[in-house]
């Protein structure tokens, strides 16, 4: 079945035990990608999206306090697997994550393009030679000369490191590459070719993406979806084409505002207000706080609405039995 | 304002058993200080600690009293019979009086006593009396002890007397004059009441004699008492002001020297550093403890002195690099630029924007340092080098060594001191530890 | 929208800031005494700012944006060149006019939490710069530190004066910063990537509040960034800085809709705009990397870079100011 999706998240629920109490950094989550598909998802910082990459690819610190949910890849189970299986069967080889300061945890000691290498020679235990010869067509892939192959990270620019970073996690192939933050450390231009290098990437290998982000204007580069979230919690999934141009949720649409762009003469619009807090989310809508077309539905948990094949949106605005009794 | 963030640390203190045994420790000690310092009075202290004349009614080495009751024995206590509660019969003759004085105790001790003397005063006489003295044991022997001219303070050693001792067939009077005779090998106590009886004659009208009759015991005290009849119990509490006084001041003294000076180094970088650098190298290879002996040895071992002689070495210490480490990152802080923008002197720089950012920090060593500067002022003391007047825990430790305390078998001697350092080690060691982890949060896991 | 000055005569010295071949470099040394080069932080900027007017830095990192910030708030000496503010040399200042010159600038960092000193409260952080500055009356700072918490909007003021940093939100720490670099009643504020590391629903505020403060106060504004995204509403001017040099620069909309340089041109093509025919198309970027600031390249230092580079003259002489259009300089042989 083509249309099968790739990656599917039911549910998902990382919850951290602190001192100060229990945070709840992803709170319910669900959403799938289809093969070849990149999935941007938006969130201010202290939303949770980093925990969703962690929790997806399992690299969870020590304070985790609850975890539910399911995930599969294809038709495995992911959550079903143990870490032993995981290691083994999917991290690299199926499923690849790029975190935001990766670049800085590159080796130093080994050159470059050992490193990339590295993962073909541990999982598919291929020759050292076969092993520099595919990385050697990687590196050509996201825009690095292959002479840098041989140099040790210390003597990269940022942006040549986190391009390594990026044909490291491409280099066995994966079906699914997570990228958190991947340019935000980065200058405008090296972001650019960082960007391009991607979509370069994704025609060429069919690789989906799942790529975690604060930056809207950035997202938009690679965005086929967009999941927005708020609070632990998704408020609007929908295709990239509607959300940049028609979001649906309020909280989509100010924050859309809130982006100064270049090319247009409007005036970004700040959103008033603050994100709740995440040791004990408010019942209801979390966005409620906020929202300028608050009504008296919004104390109770708005549930996930389907607008169009494909687009939901947490809002009771959107739902029909509800939408005429306030706003 | 800073109130918040302190009783913040104070709840996350409270979690850690460790520093609440450590606190209730120093708690102990410090109010061990205030009570001494306040029941003895430091010039009271010094005067006692010189020895002779206000421990004469204190026996030789005593072993503490809950020892004994530890073992369970009944070993001697000191038990004075003085003439002031004694009956006192007086017969007039002419040109004096005859003075019949009975000094009597109850012995029913197991042990015998350690020491047996005869304090004598006979003061405004025109003529030293004379007394017979007379030994009456509770089974009704009467063994005589010759006669005496009185003196105007006397002291009759009857321990010491060769003659009694070959009468009573070669035991020492203390013993011999308490032994049950029926008993052969092994001396036992005959237990009852015993009189010494002062037959005295006086050649005036009005003038009387005291006469203290002392059985020295073999315990005494909490703590027991030296080779010069001193309570050790006055060095033991003495010596705990004077260590925490001691640890106290050498370790601010070194850590805020220390620490300005590291600042200072960080803070204009080039030659100061370099120069602070290579002074804190020379002074790292100087041995600390050598020194001072030499100024001991050489100059004076007044504690207050070594105090200093360890503060000004301490400034130069391997401290310095630590908080050169830990400042270099604060230098470059941001709020440290924008203290300069707007227009903050060197000065405010180094002492309000740097050394603050790293006080939690400093806490913890703060803390754990002290007890090394306690230690330090003890085996200073031990090697002879204490302070020539004060009581300190070290000058009991150097004077059991040097009386072979444990050789002759009074560990206690040994111990207690030994058990108020290690005490003091731990109490500071375990706030010490639970502090750095509220203080240094990597060390903390979730 | 800028605040026209015209009417003011063609004085030198009614411009508040003369920056006139400005050099900030860094010696390298070896051994820390062996002179082995120097990074060329800046390298030759001309610029003259009026009173009252908001203007935008904008570059890469490295390209020596936040030297020459520092180099104005007089937290570098300059290697060569002059910086006249208000008519006086900064160079020739008196220890005691320096002091009273920092007043005069005010300073917003990037990194708000970095900024404020974690062990001191709202109070007494903002009760510093008073304190050196010799304000000894307490009822006198206590009244200023509420005026200036006021007109950063943390108000009530109450509500801020006893809290540390970490327990506001990073917004809130970020006006605390600005409150601090207004308290001394400066004329000018450097603001050195003000948002980049606050979340985008905050910056739109900070800026807003940045700007309506210099617009009230008629303040000098020096906005230094990265992101030519917020420039166009919160500069009236934009200086583009590439390798140490200021490359291009013109009024905000004049600049950001006819760029005349080529590293400009650039820059512009590589920001997107949200919109989901980005991820359809690839963006055009210059191959290569900003050049090493110790050795930059002689002539122009875009050229290694440059679509249009000409063989024996980019790569020769150094470009000087071209006025292609009217008020717009751009430094580039193309428009020779």
């Amino acid at each position: 079945m083509g249309d099968a999706p790739l990656l599917r998240v039911d549910d998902l629920q990382l919850h951290y035990q602190t001192r100060q109490g229990v945070v709840h950094a992803v709170d319910g989550i669900d959403f799938e990608l289809k093969r070849n598909e990149a999935l941007v998802v938006l969130g201010e910082s202290g939303c949770g999206k980093s925990s969703l990459a962690k929790a997806l690819m399992r690299v969870l610190p020590r304070n985790v306090h609850h975890q539910g949910g399911r995930v599969h890849l294809g038709d495995t189970e992911l959550t079903a697997l143990s870490d032993e299986r995981f290691r083994r069967e999917v991290q690299w080889s199926r499923m690849a994550l790029v975190m935001q300061a990766s670049m800085n945890a590159l080796n130093p000691v080994v050159k470059v393009g050992e490193q990339v290498a590295e993962p073909l020679r541990v999982l598919r235990r291929w020759p050292r030679r076969q092993a520099l010869a595919r990385a050697a067509e990687v590196f050509a892939l996201v825009g690095i000369s292959t002479d840098f192959m041989t140099r040790y990270p210390f003597e990269l620019s940022g942006g040549m490191r986190q391009r390594a970073v990026l044909a490291m996690a491409l280099v066995a192939e994966p079906e699914l590459v997570i990228l958190d933050e991947p340019t935000s450390a980065l200058d405008v231009l090296t972001q650019a070719s960082i960007m391009n290098a991607l979509k370069r990437v994704k025609r060429e290998l069919g690789t989906s993406f799942i790529l975690i982000t604060h930056d809207v204007a950035t997202s938009s580069e690679l965005a086929d979806r967009v999941a927005l979230m708020y609070a632990g919690q998704l408020v609007e999934v929908s295709d990239a084409e509607r959300f940049f141009s028609d979001p649906a949720h309020p909280y989509s649409q100010m924050l859309m505002a809130s982006v100064p762009k270049l090319r247009q003469r409007s005036r970004p619009q700040a959103i008033p207000g603050q994100p709740p807090s995440l040791f004990e989310p408010p019942a209801g809508c979390r966005f409620a706080a906020r929202c300028p077309h608050r009504f008296a539905a919004c104390s109770r948990d708005p549930r996930a609405i389907r607008l169009a094949e494909r687009h939901r949106v947490r809002c009771w605005l959107h739902d029909d039995t509800q939408a005429g009794g306030g706003a | 304002m800073i109130g918040a963030r302190w009783r913040e640390h104070w709840e996350e203190l409270r979690r850690y058993p460790s520093a609440l045994v450590g606190m209730a420790i120093i708690a102990l000690l410090v109010g061990l200080s205030l009570y001494t310092v306040i029941a003895i009075p430091y010039s009271q202290a010094l005067e006692k600690w010189r020895g002779g004349e206000p421990w004469q009614l204190h026996p030789v080495n005593a072993a503490p009293v809950w020892l004994d009751r530890l073992t369970g024995g009944r070993e001697a206590r000191t038990l004075i019979a003085s003439s002031e509660d004694a009956e006192v019969e007086e017969v007039p003759f002419e040109g004096g009086r005859r003075l019949r004085i009975p000094l009597e105790v109850d012995y029913d001790y197991a042990g015998f006593p350690s020491e047996l003397n005869l304090f004598l005063h006979a003061e405004g006489h025109p003529q030293r009396p004379f007394a017979r003295l007379a030994w009456q044991t509770p089974d009704g022997r009467e063994i005589a002890l010759g006669g005496h001219r009185i003196g105007r303070e006397d002291r009759i050693s009857l321990s010491q007397d060769r003659a009694l001792e070959r009468r009573l067939g070669g035991l020492v009077p203390h013993v011999g004059l308490l032994a049950d005779p029926e008993i052969e090998g092994e001396p036992q106590v005959l237990p009852g009441r015993y009189r010494l009886l002062l037959d005295a004659v006086v050649f005036d009208d009005t003038a009387g004699i005291d006469a203290e009759l002392v059985l020295y015991g073999r315990v005494h005290g909490i703590a027991g008492t030296d080779h010069q009849r001193r309570d050790l119990s006055l060095a033991l509490m003495w010596g705990t002001p004077v260590a925490l006084a001691f640890g106290l001041l050498a370790a601010v003294g070194t850590t805020v020297t220390t620490l300005v000076i590291a600042a200072v180094g960080v803070w204009y970088r080039g030659w100061v550093d370099a120069v602070i650098q290579r002074l804190t190298e020379v002074n790292m290879i100087l041995p600390l403890l050598p020194i001072l002996v030499m100024v001991g040895t050489l100059y004076s071992t007044s504690i207050w002195l070594m105090l200093g002689v360890v503060v000004v070495l301490g400034i130069f210490s391997a401290g310095i690099k630590m908080y050169r480490a830990m400042l270099l990152p604060i230098r470059e802080a941001p709020y440290i630029e924008a203290a300069r923008a707007y227009g903050a002197g060197n000065l405010r720089i180094v002492m309000r924007y740097m050394i603050p950012r790293i006080l939690p920090v400093l806490i913890p060593t703060f803390v754990t340092l002290i007890p090394t500067f306690v230690f330090l002022e003890a085996s200073l003391a031990v090697l002879g080098l204490g302070d020539p007047v004060l009581p300190t825990w070290g000058k009991v430790l150097n004077d059991a060594q040097s009386q072979s305390a444990l050789y002759n078998g009074y560990y206690y001697w040994v111990v207690s001191p030994a058990v108020l350092l290690m005490l003091t080690g731990l109490g500071f060691a375990m706030l010490g530890f639970a502090l750095d982890r509220i203080f240094n949060p990597r060390l903390r896991s979730l | 929208m800028a605040t026209s000055r015209a009417d003011l005569p063609a004085n030198a010295e009614a411009s508040l800031l003369k920056v006139r071949d400005l050099h900030t470099w860094f010696e390298l040394r070896q051994w820390g005494f062996l002179r082995v080069g120097a990074v060329h932080a800046v390298d030759g900027v001309n610029f003259t700012l009026e009173r009252g007017e908001a203007v935008a830095f904008v570059g890469e990192s490295g390209c020596g944006k936040s030297s020459l910030a520092r180099t104005l708030l007089g937290l570098h000496r300059p290697t060569r060149g002059s910086v006249r503010f208000a008519g006086r040399e900064m160079q020739s200042l008196s220890p005691a006019e320096l002091k009273a010159y920092r007043a005069e600038v005010g300073y917003v960092q990037q990194d708000p939490y970095g900024a404020l000193p974690p062990f001191l409260d709202v109070r007494r952080i903002l009760a510093e710069p008073l304190i050196v500055h010799g304000i000894k009356d307490r009822q006198e700072r206590e009244r200023r530190i509420r005026a200036v918490l006021e007109e950063v909007r943390l108000s009530p003021a109450e509500e801020y004066l006893g809290k540390f940093p970490h327990m506001l939100s990073g917004g809130q720490q970020q006006r605390v910063v600005i409150a601090r670099a207004l308290i001394l009643a400066p004329s000018m504020i450097i603001a050195d990537e003000p948002v980049s590391m606050l979340d985008a629903s905050v910056r739109v505020e900070i800026l807003n509040l940045l700007r309506g403060i210099q617009a009230r106060r008629e303040l000098t504004l020096v906005f230094i960034t990265h992101d030519l995204s917020t420039v166009r509403h919160f500069a009236e001017r934009i200086f583009v800085m590439y390798a140490g040099q200021v490359v291009e620069s013109a009024a905000v909309d004049e600049l950001l809709d006819h760029p005349q340089h080529p590293y400009t041109q650039a820059l512009l093509a590589a920001i997107a705009d949200p919109d989901a025919a980005n991820a359809r198309r690839l963006r055009e970027v210059p191959a290569g990397e900003p050049p090493s600031l110790i050795q930059p390249p002689t002539g122009c230092r875009f050229h290694p870079r440059c679509p249009h580079a000409m063989a024996g003259l980019c790569d020769r002489d150094d470009p000087p100011d071209f006025t292609p259009r009217e008020n717009h300089l751009s430094a580039c042989w193309l428009h020779r």
